[in-house]
């Protein structure tokens, strides 16, 4: 059984479709490469996969249970993270903020209003609360090497480190899988370059990764599978070699040869 | 009198007012933050939370003041916020969240039609005879060199000083606080990090409520309770929450304590009529619409292109 899967997807925006009848799989414990053009649909796919928008037909199954039409905060809660190709932290919060609030539902118990209510009168609890958060965030700063930065303002930390913050808030939710839409767009090759060794170190954590990627270096260097999308449509699969060599890629990447 | 304690006396009755217009001012600012919508029904809901508050004061408190009556004050005050807490709560979940991804002057309608149907529910139920909250303690003024400060004025300003700090620290400090924040400044992501923005969003009205109902009930002890009572107080306290730069809570703090300020020393000092008090408000909106749209502590939102 894969982890995670999309039978026969379709996205349309009014006339245009921007994911046709796509089915991708992704097997648990590896690195899942989404490559294609610009406009292929793959931020539109990971879009439908994490439930920030409703696919127009098909299915998405996640760990077997169809995950289709559910909420956005329902999907996080049962293992799906992810990264945005336009970093979006929350930039008025500071850096270990950030990771706290990727912690908040670990942490919660039950949130019923009423308990609400009664973590604002008792104080106390509250603030085990946060101390419990404030561990746990920390230790995920850690992972990044980001402690020293922590009572920065998120929207303050430098480019790089602002993409590894929103790595690691989203690896605070503990998720079983993580999305990165193009993590490595704007770095330069070293910041590239430790940002493959983290997605390595992450998949040593047992988090299957998923991620979309125009860096040809860093996606045939570190993914164990890859499926190419063109014009919203899955056309081929296969793992770095088999990519590389296929026909119907590189015609989509660099045209039809004259003949 | 002396010139400095009529400065100081001046100072006390603009701070108890303005404390009075921040903790209605935060319900506003609140909900604009994390909603980018004003809920013109505020002010109703205050005046709700401010019938119960008084209903229940005159259900428990006794024949005779003593002890017992102070306590019951407090009980009466937390049955309007509870109350408050949940009328902000339904009408969120009745009248604003179906509308949520209509345009934005839709739930803008829906809450002057709410804010309607609470006053004239209120009128027809209660009738637009307006009671008065009876002093749960012996008000007469405890004189300071000069400066008459009533315990009523210190109960104010104990109670607005109280509510401000537990809500700075409950949004600063605590988990679901922080989950405010996290909603108020990008929702999608809070949703992507397992934040139920909806619970969060129905939190932000029942806190709001809440605050509103207690200056509700802390007025109804000098001016008193009618119908109509929130109007004009919600109008001003969202002038404040505007000054200070909406959406954001310390500047709803600063805008309300300002404004209340304002409106003491503008009739004393600058000897503007009493009559056109009112007008103070709305002058220093038009004012900081002009100088800082964003208010005194807002910061300017970017065109994203």
């Amino acid at each position: 059984m894969m982890l995670l899967e999309t039978t026969k997807l379709t996205r349309a925006y009014g006339g245009v479709v921007a994911v046709s009848q796509v089915d991708f799989q992704v097997r648990e414990g590896l690195i899942t490469g989404l490559i294609g053009p610009n406009g292929a649909g793959k931020t539109t796919l990971f879009n439908n996969m994490t439930g920030l928008d409703t696919p127009t037909s098909g299915k998405v199954y996640f760990k077997g249970a169809d995950i289709t039409n559910r909420s956005a905060h329902k999907i996080c809660r049962m293992g799906i993270a992810r990264t945005f190709q336009n970093i979006r932290l929350f930039k008025e919060l500071s850096v270990l903020e950030n990771v706290m609030v990727g912690l908040h539902f670990k942490t919660g118990k039950s949130s019923t209003t009423g308990r609400v209510m009664a973590a604002f009168l008792s104080y106390l609890k509250v603030v085990d609360e946060y101390e419990l958060m404030n561990e746990s965030a920390i230790k995920w700063l850690e992972f990044f090497q980001l402690e020293s930065l922590k009572d920065e303002l998120a929207k303050n930390l430098p480019y790089g480190h602002q993409r590894e913050l929103e790595i690691a808030r989203a690896l605070a939710t503990d998720p079983t899988i993580l999305f990165l839409d193009e993590p490595a767009a704007g770095m330069n090759p070293s910041e590239t370059d430790s940002l493959m060794k983290t997605i390595r170190r992450i998949r040593d954590l047992g988090i299957t990764v998923v991620l979309i990627e125009h860096d040809m270096k860093l996606v045939m260097n570190i993914c164990d599978t890859i499926t190419v999308l063109n014009y919203g449509q899955n056309i081929a699969q296969g793992t770095p070699a088999e990519i590389r060599h296929n026909p119907k890629v590189v015609e989509a990447y660099l045209g039809k040869e004259e003949t | 009198m002396g010139s400095i304690a009529e400065f100081f006396q001046h100072l006390m009755n603009g701070l108890t007012l303005g404390g009075i217009y921040a903790l209605i001012a935060l319900g506003y600012t609140m909900v604009y933050g994390i909603l980018k919508f004003i809920n013109f029904a505020h002010g109703d809901i205050l005046m709700v939370g401010s019938y119960i508050g008084l209903f229940t004061f005159d259900a428990i408190r006794g024949q005779t003041m003593g002890p017992w009556t102070v306590i019951a004050f407090f009980i009466a005050m937390l049955a309007g916020m509870l109350f408050s807490a949940g009328l902000g709560m339904a009408i969120e979940r009745i009248a604003y969240k179906p509308l949520r991804r209509a345009t934005r002057l839709a739930p803008l309608l829906s809450a002057i039609g709410v804010s309607f149907i609470l006053s004239n529910m209120a009128a027809w139920m209660w009738g637009t005879k307006s009671r008065k909250l009876d002093y749960p303690f012996d008000n007469s003024p405890i004189y300071l060199k000069g400066v008459s400060i009533t315990p009523h004025q210190i109960l104010i300003l104990a109670v607005v000083i109280v509510m401000m700090v537990a809500l700075k620290l409950f949004v600063d400090r605590s988990r679901i606080g922080k989950a405010m924040r996290a909603t108020s400044l990008d929702q999608d992501t809070a949703k992507l990090m397992g934040i139920k923005a909806d619970k969060i969003i129905a939190i932000t009205f029942a806190i709001g409520s809440a605050l509103a109902a207690t200056a509700g009930f802390l007025i109804a002890l000098e001016i008193k309770v009618y119908p109509s009572m929130g109007t004009m107080t919600g109008l001003k306290a969202f002038v404040a929450a505007v000054v200070g730069g909406i959406g954001n809570i310390s500047g709803a703090m600063l805008g309300g304590i300002l404004l209340g300020l304002l409106e003491t020393f503008g009739v004393a000092l600058l000897g503007i009529p009493y009559g056109l008090r009112d007008t103070i408000a709305f002058v220093a909106l038009i004012i900081i619409l002009l100088v800082k749209p964003e208010g005194l502590l807002g910061k300017a939102e970017k065109e994203k292109v």
